[in-house]
This record gives structure tokens, C-alpha cells and sequence, in this order.
């Protein structure tokens, strides 16, 4: 698929302009925040975990290529064909080849990122295949032509009149006059609709949460039980997974596990989590006849060895997602491409190209709170900050930014300029402020006061200032004033 | 393809050692590790005597929205499925799967109610399956496909009854990978199933019965 996270800048106003989609954001903060906390609080361990759980994607990134011959090796001794693709191109090319030496038409899909990446219905579509999205969100957001909003709430976007909408325009079997208000009378009519296209699909596509290379198995990760419905009714079932999903044992994968739900929905454990290992049994009663895996790098393996390799490390829960106070304004579809937030800002500049994702990681006020709940401890804001460099570097970004950007440095790096230039700007916004502690209009900030008060500085002098005050006065914090 | 495969493997050696392949420790220390599975950190809520891990189990089964219904023997079984079906007004008709364990169950005792025995159908309304194993630590049950497990009776039917065996109650899900280990080489499918189907996607409502079952109703064996 096309991103459009160049036109970060212009997405971003409009989702501002946008009240329904303010209201739909405020909604999600307040319901994620509070289901992930409590989740927290209710295992003491979890700290702990996350430190373990760094530690084993850490030794299985350092292992990559082992790992995946290892998975490799047991999924096809287990009866699985392993496919291996470059470029989501690849990936694409492949499954529609599967698809076609089986003569499918209609493909059901469970919820999978990779396979949005790769812009794997489109390619289907195009080819004259019928690819239908299963889960809830995905099937809605699909009705209405859209990218996902939320990696795991792809239509968090909309409210239910807009679902409603999508389904009177899709739905034209269904009598016109029916009633469509609730929530619950919107998932019976998904649910009837989507029983019928499980019943009838020939081959159906997951994601995959993990692959395991002990055993050779891949892992989903579901609520709705449409991933199950997906892979167990047709004759096919191709798992599509990026590189970075392979992880060493069934007890990594449970270690993983208890942080990912928790992090992402607050649940303790998601609904289903199904273990997948080789296709049906000679003597088992049900199952698909074949099992594909598809394994993708997509721009992955090129991120080893950089500042952005510990986003290889995300199991994308979307908990920094759901704590950033950016997303929370501006929404998913702004940042133009697949993965949005603070992950997206520091994956999509690796994968899609900084030229085009430049702006991304500049949409952060790097308050931290994203690495904070991140479960596999990924360090989002100082990749951010790495690619804001490079970004730099590379000549990115509009002339009064980079400007500005070069006087600042220019600036910062003469100190005794620097605490001139403090001490004026703070004596002519005191002057500004004539007392009231916060200014409503100051020169070359009305990009700030145009939506909010500035504040005045307070009494008490520069933050050099002051730090040299607490410094002399008490020893001060560690004492480490050296150089000041 | 295996030209892609190579270039996907090469360009992972080059971000990792500069273009190099593994060296023997390295590779002796991934096969360690995936022969050994070590346990990492199991949390100590499920520091338990195995009574307590019962009560444990259940409440956070019910935390999920599962039900749980308690007989003293495996004779109790039909009973108490009979009692489910009564109590959500559904038709006496289930479809087991098709193990020893719940096809030699005494169905006589409940003459009314219509028995069928395989993988779920379109319109089958009941389905009844055999746990692996019950992990106290989230409430969540363990099932495995095979000759006596259909993995569509889990997911097709709107109420997914699950019959557990009090013995088969572990704490961590370790302790069920144990046993899944002790089976032999792992199954097609192993289902991990904490509560019934449920989607929060339409302005973050929670509601129950998504695309899966409905209904989760665990019956829970005492004695063998």
C-alpha cells in the first residue's frame, strides 16, 4: 500500500479539525489507560517480566537467522511448507499462488498487520479474488475502504452510526428498514454475514502473534474467535509472518504472553491463544489439508545492527499507542501508514523510508510515557530522537524548521550566548506577561497561543539560574555540578 | 525462494556480525536453549495446594464470563449439562467429541436429550469437548486437537461446554505444557480458551458471543 506519512502535517490538522473523531479518541484513552493499570497492579511480577521478556527477544534477535532455520526446520518436519519473502511483493505473490493452485475464490482473513504492510487484499482484489476481513474492526474498516486506526482496535476511529452506515450501504440483502443503533444489533448482523463467507472461504490467512521454534508452531492471539473460524473450516490455512515474530520455546512464548494482554486490552489472558503445528492429522477430524507459513522480512533485517533494531523487539499490544498524548489528538490515520503512535514513529522511518516518515518521529513531545508501558521496554523516544538526526542530517523537513533547528544548535553550543539570550527572553516574557503569570499572544509563538496560554517564567531566574542556587545551597542533588 | 531465503538470511548476518555465520558456541547455545525450554519467572499466585488452585481457577474462569458447574463423579456430567441446556431454554441436542471419555458417559440417564458424536457442523447448537488441562493462573482451559478432539466443536457451536477433571487443574500454564510435552509431539492445534468470544471494536463496548461461542460453560469433575 501507498503511505501518505509525508502529509503527516496536513493529515494531522484535519484530525484536529474533527470532533467526532476527538470524541471517539477520548473514549479509547479512558478505556485502555485504566484496563491496562489495573491489569498491572494485579501482578506484582510484572516489572520482573518485562525485564525477562527484553532479555529473550534481545538473545533471539542476536540469534535471528538461527532461530529462523531452527523454526524453519521443525515446521517442515511437522508438515508445514515454509515460504520465504524479501519484499511484501514476495509475500503477496506467493499466497496468491497458493490461493490459485487451489482454484479459491472467496479468502477469509484473520487480523494480521504483516498482511496490511504488504497490502495483501488489494493484491488479491486485483487478481479477481474475494479476500474478506474477519475480525470485527477489520471487516468494518474494510467495508469503508480504510487503512486501521489502532493496531489492535482498527476502527476505533468511527462511532456506531458510522458502522451502521457501512453496513446498510454493504448489506443490501438485509431489509433496508432494520434497526442498526446498538452495538449488539451491529456485531448479530457482522456475525450472520460472516458465518456464511467462513462456511464458504477456501483458504484462509492469519497473522502470526509468534513462531516458535522449538516445535515449529505458529501462535495466535485472539478475542472474537474469528482467527479459529479462519484457519480450522477451509482446506488451507497460510500463516503470514514478519521475521521478527520468531521466538525459542512454548515457555517464551508464555512468558510473552502474560505481558501482552495485559498491555494491550488489561485482560489477564486474551480469549484465544491457539498453538498451530503442521496441517490436520491423518486421523483428526477436522483441521486445514494444508498449512502454509509465509515468512516476510519487508525491511526488517536491514534495521539489525542500527539504533532501530530494538524496535524488533515490539509484540504490538499498542500500549505505547494508547498512552500517547499525540495519537490521543491527531488519531491513527495521520501518521499515514499501517503502524501509527509512538511504535510507528519509530518503525515506519526503517520500513517505508525516512523521506517519507520524517515527520513521524518529530510528533512526539518525547514525554516518555510510551517507553514507560512499553512491555518489551523498547526505548521509543530515543529512536525517535535517532531518526530526527538522520533526518536532519539527510536534509529533511521544511526550511524554517531546519533553520530553526540550526540556530538553536548554534546557539546551545556558546554558553555564555545561551544564558544571555535566557536571561533576555525571560526578562521580555515576565515584561510580556505584565504579571499574570501567563501570556496570551508572544512573538514568533503563536503556533502555541493560538490553542493555549503560554506560561510566564516565574521569579527565581534562568534554569541556570536556579540549578546554580541548589547547587551551592545544601550540596544539592548528588552534588554534580561540575563544569556549571 | 530459496534465493530469498538466502538473501533474507544473509542480510541478517550482515546487521548482526558483519556478514558472518554463526559460530559453533552460538549455535550450541540456541540448541541448548531450545532443547532445555528453561522456565523463566512463573508469578506466585499460583504458589498454591492444589484445593486452593481449584478455587482459584474458578474465580478467574468467572471473572471471564464462563460458568461452572461442579459434579462429584463423571456419572454427574450428563446431569448437569441437561441442567445448562434447560436453564438457556435450548434444544436437547449436543454434539461431543468424539472421546472415550465423554462418549461412555451413561446419556441413557437423560433419554430425552439427542447425542451426536464428531467434528461441529454448521447449526450445531451444543458443543461439548474434553480439557487437556485447566490453568488456575487465568481461569483459562487447555484443549488439543486429535482423533478425540475436534478443534471446530470450540469454536463453531454458540455454547462451548467444556468437561475439566479437577486432576487435570494445574497453576502455571508450565505445568500444562508439561503435559502436552508428556503427549508426545504437539497436536495440529492447541486452543488456549479463557472465557466466551467477545469484541470491544464498536466504540470500545465489550460485548460477549463475537464470531466464537457465546457461551463458555466448564463442567468440573471432582472424582475420576
Amino acid at each position: 500500500m501507498q503511505p501518505t506519512s509525508h502529509a503527516f502535517v496536513e493529515n494531522a490538522r484535519d484530525a484536529l479539525a474533527n470532533p467526532k473523531l476527538h470524541r471517539a479518541l477520548l473514549n479509547m484513552k479512558a478505556g485502555f489507560q485504566g484496563k491496562r493499570a489495573k491489569a498491572v497492579a494485579g501482578l506484582p511480577e510484572f516489572e520482573q517480566l518485562r525485564e525477562r521478556a527484553k532479555a529473550v527477544k534481545d538473545h533471539t534477535l542476536a540469534h535471528l537467522d538461527t532461530y529462523l532455520e531452527r523454526f524453519e526446520a521443525k515446521a517442515t518436519a511437522s508438515g508445514a511448507q515454509v515460504h520465504w519473502a524479501r519484499t511484501g511483493e514476495e509475500a503477496c505473490d506467493i499466497i496468491h499462488g497458493i490461493c490459485q493452485r487451489r482454484g479459491a475464490q472467496t479468502v477469509t482473513k484473520g487480523k494480521s498487520m504483516v498482511a496490511e504492510e504488504i497490502g495483501l487484499n488489494a493484491y488479491l482484489e486485483a487478481r479477481g479474488l474475494n479476500p474478506v476481513e474477519t475480525d470485527l474492526g477489520e471487516y468494518i474498516i474494510q467495508l469503508r475502504h480504510e487503512l486501521p486506526s489502532h493496531i489492535i482496535a482498527p476502527a476505533i476511529h468511527l462511532n456506531k452510526e458510522e458502522v451502521a452506515d457501512a453496513f446498510y450501504d454493504a448489506h443490501k440483502d438485509l431489509p433496508p428498514d432494520r434497526p442498526l443503533s446498538e452495538p449488539r444489533e451491529l456485531l448479530e448482523e457482522a456475525r450472520g454475514v460472516l458465518r456464511r463467507i467462513f462456511l464458504a472461504s477456501e483458504v484462509g490467512i492469519t497473522g502470526a502473534n509468534f513462531m516458535i521454534a522449538e516445535t515449529g508452531t505458529t501462535v495466535i492471539v485472539t478475542n472474537e474467535g474469528n482467527g479459529d473460524l479462519t484457519q480450522v473450516l477451509p482446506k488451507v490455512h497460510v500463516a503470514v509472518a514478519s521475521i521478527d515474530k520468531v521466538i525459542p520455546t512454548l515457555e517464551d512464548a508464555t512468558l510473552i504472553l502474560r505481558l501482552l494482554a495485559r498491555s494491550a486490552t488489561g485482560q489477564e489472558q486474551s480469549t484465544y491463544t491457539t498453538f498451530s503445528t503442521g496441517p490436520r492429522r491423518h486421523d483428526d477430524p477436522d483441521g486445514p489439508e494444508e498449512f502454509h507459513i509465509v515468512i516476510v522480512d519487508n525491511g526488517r533485517s536491514a534495521l539489525l545492527g542500527t539504533e532501530a533494531q530494538e524496535t524488533l523487539r515490539c509484540i504490538r499490544c499498542g500500549a505505547c499507542i494508547n498512552h500517547c498524548p499525540i495519537y490521543a489528538a491527531v488519531g491513527g490515520h495521520s501518521y499515514g501508514w499501517v503502524v501509527p503512535g509512538p511504535i510507528g514513529a519509530a518503525l515506519d522511518p526503517g520500513l517505508i523510508g525516512l523521506a517519507e516518515a520524517h515527520h513521524l518521529p518529530n510528533a512526539s513531545s518525547f514525554c516518555g510515557r510510551c517507553e514507560s508501558v512499553c512491555p518489551m521496554k523498547i526505548p521509543l523516544p530515543s529512536i525517535m530522537r535517532h531518526w530526527r538526526n538522520a533526518g536532519f542530517e539527510a536534509g529533511l523537513g521544511a526550511p524554517s524548521f531546519r533553520y530553526g533547528i540550526r540556530g538553536w544548535a548554534w546557539a546551545a553550543r556558546r554558553p555564555w550566548l545561551y544564558r544571555v539570550g535566557a536571561r533576555l527572553g525571560r526578562w521580555s516574557l515576565r515584561l510580556l506577561a505584565r504579571g499574570k503569570g501567563r501570556l496570551t499572544a508572544a512573538p514568533l509563538a503563536n503556533g502555541w497561543t493560538k490553542w493555549r496560554d503560554l506560561p510566564a517564567p516565574q521569579a527565581g531566574g534562568t534554569f541556570h539560574d536556579q540549578w546554580r542556587a541548589r547547587q551551592r545551597g545544601a550540596g544539592g542533588p548528588g552534588g554534580a555540578g561540575a563544569g556549571a | 525462494m530459496n534465493r530469498a531465503r538466502r538473501d533474507i538470511l544473509d542480510g541478517i548476518r550482515r546487521g548482526l556480525r558483519g556478514g558472518r555465520a554463526p559460530d559453533p558456541e552460538m549455535l550450541a547455545a540456541v540448541d541448548e536453549r531450545l532443547a532445555r525450554h528453561p522456565r523463566d519467572l512463573i508469578p506466585a499466585r499460583v504458589d498454591l495446594p492444589p484445593d486452593r488452585l481449584v478455587t482459584l481457577f474458578m474465580e478467574k474462569a468467572e471473572a471471564m464470563a464462563a460458568t461452572v458447574g461442579r459434579v462429584a463423579d463423571v456419572s454427574g456430567i450428563p446431569g448437569d449439562i441437561a441442567a445448562y441446556l434447560a436453564g438457556h431454554n435450548l434444544p436437547p441436542e449436543i454434539k461431543i467429541a468424539p472421546d472415550p471419555a465423554l462418549t461412555g458417559l451413561p446419556w441413557e440417564s437423560r433419554p430425552t436429550l439427542t447425542v451426536k458424536s464428531g467434528a461441529a457442523q454448521d447449526g450445531d447448537v451444543v458443543g461439548v469437548a474434553m480439557a487437556l488441562a485447566g490453568i488456575a493462573e487465568t481461569g483459562t482451559l487447555m484443549l488439543h486437537s486429535g482423533r478425540h478432539g475436534p478443534t471446530t466443536l470450540n469454536f463453531l457451536p454458540d455454547n462451548h461446554i467444556v468437561v475439566l477433571r479437577r486432576s487435570a487443574i494445574v497453576g502455571p500454564y508450565e505445568d500444562a505444557w508439561d503435559r502436552v510435552r508428556a503427549a508426545g509431539a504437539l497436536p495440529r492445534t492447541v486452543n488456549l480458551i479463557t472465557g466466551p468470544s467477545r469484541t470491544g471494536d464498536i466504540e470500545q463496548t465489550i460485548q460477549l458471543g463475537a464470531h466464537g461461542p457465546r457461551r463458555l460453560h466448564i463442567v468440573l469433575v471432582d472424582g475420576d
